[in-house]
């Protein structure tokens, strides 16, 4: 499993309900079921993802996790995971919001834009920067939010929610190791992975 | 069963199976129907494959549509040329694996394929029940299945399957007996049919009773309203197929022939084909059964029936896990449908998953070969085996 999946389930207690928007493959999903004993929900948009989850003995919905949060009882999991994904979403406030509605707590990971190989691409180069864990042109790129790990922390104040833990961690993509880093993170970390809630737990 | 094994493109087939007959609520212990009405004695013809295991919670209960029967697998004799209507799907190491799974498929109430229906003897009488039979709804359907199920000796279905028609049924059986449900797989399927599958389903009808042979429903001993019947199979099998499907199929292309003819006679392919069906169909299908399990479907109201009117509460005592399946090109029931109940169980906190599988073969597509969705169902029955054991 890859490294930041690795911690994220970590933070998570056994036996607790899960729900992974952007689930992919399920590769989270299904760790947390068999040594978790995690009861886990996914929902993803592709079919040939959503299906390859369900072959695998998970349940997951096929469908847009902007529009599928609607439909959960509040309080209904004890984690919401959006891994990866909130840099791909069109409105990251209202999708925070509706994950600490349905959610206890989210855990939200994302590639930090702020990572020293991406500045020096901007200053030096003078194009879009596209690095390994961003690897698209900016017109073909479904990363429509740049995300620093600062961004981040601003933006919990501005919307009023409360970050519980932090990790930044210097990994890529497809890689199975990593490793966290404590020093200079915004420069030097690759992803931020945050626990957030809203003040109650 | 083994001296007969016939391969498909999916693997090897049950091989030879045979109808049984289980007959219940003789007089005085009737069933009473929903709508008041008393009948009794009834019979529901079945099929089964695959072993019932010693602790008894590997039994699949499939349920079939508007014209299937409970032959959904395996083929009746050595000289049988074509396997049940489901037989890609249920056999060893399908996706519904004979191997593992103790199959059911039985025929529904109101049917004509060895169940009771209007075209059974009444009994005091020397004649079938014609429209003397009483409007039995998709609820009589499964409390008939329910018996049967009980005369198997069965406390719990490890999972009920069914399309349209039959997913109606599945739903039903969910809310209807919450106790005895593990899982559920309704396809292509709704809680309640749409104003257009209603008008699809009216206008069958009045195919059949514009027969001049139909006579209102007494036709048993004279010639039967084949040409009504053949219409309302032509116009279900255009709700079955979508405008994609069609254009692949047939499109514009002419039978056997260069150019127009010129008079009425079939000119195109789809004509052609779908006069074939109808003239199939009426060889093996009772036109007042017909009307009879059209008019079940369209009165089926899940959340009316079961929830005042939501959808949400009548998935109250439900506890089944589910797998609802819909198909991109399905317009009879299409996927906006799946996704209400889907929301729904949502709502009431139940498990469920969903997928919506790309085909352009339309409501159809579930009876198609389709490796996902055997895939699909592979996998969510092998799970919810599992959790049993948990």
């Amino acid at each position: 499993m890859r490294f930041d999946l690795e911690i994220i389930a970590s933070w998570i207690d056994p036996g607790s309900k899960v729900l992974d928007l952007g689930c992919g493959e399920g590769d989270l999903l299904h760790f947390l079921k068999k040594n978790k004993g995690v009861v886990g929900t996914g929902i993803e948009r592709v079919e040939a993802k959503a299906a390859l989850c369900i072959e695998r003995g998970l349940s997951v919905l096929q469908g847009d996790i902007n529009k599928e949060v609607l439909d959960y009882d509040d309080h209904t999991f004890d984690y919401v995971i959006l891994s990866q994904t909130l840099q791909q979403v069109y409105d990251p406030a209202n999708l925070i919001k509706s994950l600490l509605r349905i959610g206890k707590r989210g855990i939200v990971s994302f590639p930090n834009f702020s990572h020293w190989r991406i500045r020096l691409q901007l200053l030096m180069k003078g194009y879009a920067p596209v690095t390994k864990q961003l690897p698209y042109e900016w017109y073909d790129t479904p990363n429509i939010r740049v995300i620093t790990l600062k961004d981040f922390r601003k933006f919990s104040k501005e919307l009023g929610f409360n970050i519980l833990k932090e990790v930044a961690i210097n990994t890529q993509n497809h890689e199975k190791r990593g490793n966290i880093v404590e020093f200079h993170p915004n420069l030097r970390a690759t992803y931020g992975i945050f626990m957030i809630g809203n003040g109650l737990v | 069963m083994s001296e007969y094994i016939e391969h498909d493109i999916n693997g090897v087939s049950v091989g030879q199976v045979e109808k049984e007959f289980f007959t219940f609520a003789g007089p005085p212990d009737e069933m009473i129907l929903e709508n008041g009405e008393k009948l009794g004695p009834i019979t529901i013809a079945y099929e089964t494959y695959g072993t019932l295991n010693p602790e008894k919670d590997n039994a699949v209960l499939i349920l079939h549509a508007l014209s299937g029967d409970s032959h959904a697998a395996g083929y009746y004799s050595k000289d049988d040329p074509k396997p049940g209507w489901w037989d890609i799907m249920v056999g060893p190491e399908k996706g519904i694996d004979t191997n593992k799974y103790f199959v059911i498929c039985s025929n529904i109430l109101g049917s004509c394929m060895g169940s009771t229906g209007p075209s059974s003897i009444k009994p005091g009488t020397n004649k079938p029940y014609g429209l003397g039979f009483p409007v039995v709804t998709i609820g009589d359907m499964v409390r008939a299945q329910k018996q049967l199920v009980d005369h198997l000796g069965l406390k719990k279905l490890l999972s009920v399957v069914g399309g349209s028609i039959g997913g109606l049924q599945v739903l039903e059986w969910c809310v209807r007996y919450p106790e005895m449900v593990v899982s559920a797989i309704p396809l292509a399927t709704t809680t309640r049919h749409s104003a257009l599958a209603i008008a699809f389903n009216e206008v069958a009808r009045q195919a059949i009773m514009a027969d001049p042979n139909w006579h209102h429903g007494d036709y048993y001993s004279g010639p039967k309203p084949d040409l009504g019947l053949a219409v309302a199979r032509m116009i279900g099998h255009i709700t079955y197929l979508s405008d994609e499907s069609m254009r692949h199929k047939y499109g514009r292309r002419l039978q056997d022939k260069g150019d127009f003819s010129f008079n009425f006679d079939a000119d195109f392919q789809v004509e052609s084909y779908l006069r074939y069906q109808g003239k199939k169909f009426v060889e093996r299908f009772d036109a007042n059964s017909f009307l009879y399990i059209t008019k079940a479907a369209d009165y089926y109201d899940m959340e009316d029936q079961h929830g005042s009117g939501s959808t949400v509460k009548a998935f109250s005592p439900v506890n089944a896990k589910f797998l609802v399946v819909s198909f991109t090109s399905d317009w009879l029931y299409p996927t906006y449908q799946s996704k209400a109940m889907v929301q729904a169980m949502k709502k009431k906190g139940l498990d469920v998953s969903f997928c919506e599988i790309e085909a352009q073969w339309g409501h159809d597509a579930f009876l198609l070969p389709n490796d996902r969705l055997t895939a699909l169902i592979k996998g969510f029955l092998e799970r919810v085996h599992n959790e049993t054991k948990e």
